[in-house]
């Protein structure tokens, strides 16, 4: 909650404007930027590493793209 | 208690209103920017030439995915209207249009498509999402933007075509 | 018959946001199928089988994907050899997910249940997600919750096991050609964390080999925290960059670090290639050793090599053909992919305990080499 008031208080306060307009997003929308383009792939690898590592989690990633509507 | 919730409140609609109005300064009831681009109809088209129509203006890119959704739709709504007063403009909004060709072999539609690649045009509507739509009227002044398309903005589209043409 | 897949289970299942695709700033995943055959193959254990993931639109707002997936696992492991006989096992998992799109908003919600005969794990997991700033950052939310129940060949057991978790990320594009995303992740767990299967090992003069195994004794709650960054970067030539870092810590002691770099490159108008180089490090938990003095020296014993020390390196290539059919009207395009990784792991504090005419603590240090394949096919309808 707090996050999302900081983040609109932010964009109301600040000069800055979105400096990467959404007819600009041409490359980020390539499906070669997607963070994950084969769920079920992804899934998979990182099973094999999980179940052999000690280390766990902060592979999940959401966003990005061509930003449309 | 109750003072820190409203405190929190008038912090959120100030923001939010900030926000809003310094995002759009493209204002409905004032004219609409005037422009001339090139057009996949070999001559270059100005919003000028279509004074006296009302003119839909629909800026896309073939990577979006929600713009090729609309343009079957904004295809049928301008079979249905062209000739009564209504125009259609797409206007393209990639640096490089040999991508838009290349879908529009496949996707064609019956409106000019003009090309708009050093997006002066995009940043003199101030395109703030990908569709956008832009309904212009008769006397050349902004009366509805929309940004982004989602099913069913097409009957928005329609009613307000339908408002505009009753002037 | 000795789990040492053991590892398998003791995890909350990875979370959905890379399991199975959440929209993409605003917009809903496409509606496809996709079949893959997986194979692991390494440290004398294989494991292959099938994945099939489904996913369609209901309406323009709503998205949901179901998974079917299988382990089938026969393992002639270190674990295994050393202390019982090689096996055979089947796990199956099935995970439904589903994703609300409302404007600027994703809600995403979905269940995991995962079956073999000795553990049972189901997994409820649920996130928002929210587009702001012009939709160039994305700061997404989730919470995981997971009930285990363990068992044990042979025995009566069946121990439960909680699992908490949660989640933050910002995704930022930072330019045209530039995007950001920072990950934290929290984790509790509570109940049986042990292996059943797998046994500490301590001095004893008595005995023929000079060692003697004993039961491991875990704590009772194991909690950690997570956090990465990747960055992903758009070539002028039509290629992209990926690099990622990830660091780990717990309360058992363990810090582990990940960095990997990968690179992806179209060529020609059908065929994509990708390459990547995986680097881990960990280093072991407080109460594990390789060899403890004697019986009950510690209050909590491991020996389970997940908890060592080592390296791991893994590489890998894969390619992609697209093709649209368009007497199909349906199919939108389709893809055949095919994948393989190399992995070697090095530990620095497991010994491999095959080689018995040495004494106990001099044997050499175990390695494992293993090859991971990946063959599947996708629709997009």
């Amino acid at each position: 909650m707090l996050l999302a008031v900081a983040a609109l208080a932010l964009g109301a306060c600040s000069p800055i404007q979105p400096w990467v307009k959404p007819y600009e997003r041409e490359h980020l929308a390539d499906p070669i930027m997607s963070f994950n383009p084969n769920p079920i792939s992804t899934m998979y690898i990182e099973h094999v590493y999980e179940t052999r590592e000690g280390a766990r989690g902060a592979t999940g990633i959401v966003g990005g793209g061509c930003g449309c509507n | 208690m109750r003072i820190t919730n409203r405190l929190l409140a008038l912090t959120i609609l100030t923001a939010v209103a900030t926000m809003t109005a310094a995002a759009a300064t493209l204002q409905t009831g004032a004219p609409a920017p005037a422009f001339q681009l090139n057009s996949n109809a070999g001559k270059p088209l100005a919003l000028a030439d279509f004074r006296g129509q009302i003119v839909l203006l629909n800026f896309w890119a073939s990577w979006c995915g929600p713009c090729r959704q609309e343009m079957p739709i904004l295809e049928q709504l301008n079979r249905q209207y062209h000739g009564k007063g209504v125009t259609l403009l797409g206007v393209n909004v990639e640096p490089d249009s040999a991508a838009a060709v290349q879908w529009l072999k496949a996707t064609p539609v019956t409106f000019p498509i003009l090309f708009d690649t050093d997006s002066k045009v995009s940043s003199l509507y101030e395109v703030a999402g990908m569709p956008n739509t832009v309904i212009i009227d008769r006397k050349g002044l902004v009366r509805y933007i929309h940004r982004g398309y989602s099913a069913g903005a097409e009957n928005d589209y329609l009613n307000q075509i339908r408002a505009l043409i009753r002037e | 018959m000795l789990t040492s897949a053991g590892r398998w289970h003791l995890r909350i299942a990875v979370p959905a946001l890379v399991l199975l695709g959440v929209a993409r700033a605003g917009v809903l995943p496409d509606d496809r199928a996709d079949l893959m055959y997986h194979r692991y193959e390494g440290g004398g254990l294989t494991v292959d089988g099938p994945s099939v993931l489904v996913r369609k639109k209901f309406g323009d707002h709503v998205s949901a994907a179901y998974n079917y997936y299988v382990d089938m696992i026969s393992s002639a492991s270190i674990d295994v050899v050393t202390q019982a006989s090689p096996y055979t096992e089947t796990r199956t998992q099935n995970s439904l997910s589903v994703d609300a799109i409302d404007g600027k908003s994703t809600y995403s919600a979905g269940y995991i249940y995962s079956k073999e005969p000795d553990y049972k794990a189901q997994t409820a997991f649920a996130s928002i997600s929210q587009d702001m700033f012009s939709d160039l950052t994305t700061v997404t939310f989730g919470y995981t919750r997971g009930w285990d129940k363990v068992g044990e060949r042979g025995t009566t057991r069946n121990d439960p096991v909680d699992h908490h978790g949660w989640n933050v990320g910002v995704t930022q594009v930072l330019t045209r050609n530039l995007l950001l995303n920072l990950s934290y992740e929290a984790t509790a767990s509570q109940g049986f964390l042990a292996n059943p299967y797998r046994q500490a090992r301590f001095l004893d003069p008595t005995e023929a080999l000079g060692y003697a195994f004993e039961k491991q004794v875990y704590p009772q709650n194991h909690s950690g925290n997570a956090g990465s960054a990747v960055l992903k970067y758009f070539l002028p030539w039509r290629a992209a960059v990926t690099g990622n870092f990830r660091y780990f810590s717990d309360n058992w002691g363990i810090r582990a670090q990940t960095g990997e770099l990968g690179y992806t490159q179209p060529v020609g108008r059908a065929w994509t290639l990708d390459t990547h180089v995986r680097y881990y490090h960990q280093n072991h938990a407080d109460f594990y050793s390789d060899l403890f003095p004697y019986a009950g020296a510690q209050n909590y014993l491991a020996r389970d090599r997940e908890l060592a020390t080592f390296d791991s390196v893994v590489y890998g290539i894969g390619a992609t053909w697209e093709y649209r059919v368009q007497r199909f009207a349906w199919l939108q395009k389709g893809t055949v992919n095919f994948n393989w990784n190399r992995m070697h792991i090095s530990y620095d504090d497991f010994r491999d305990l095959r080689v018995q005419n040495v004494p106990p603590g001099t044997e050499p240090l175990y390695t494992l080499d293993a090859n991971i394949f990946q063959a599947f096919v996708s629709f997009w309808f």
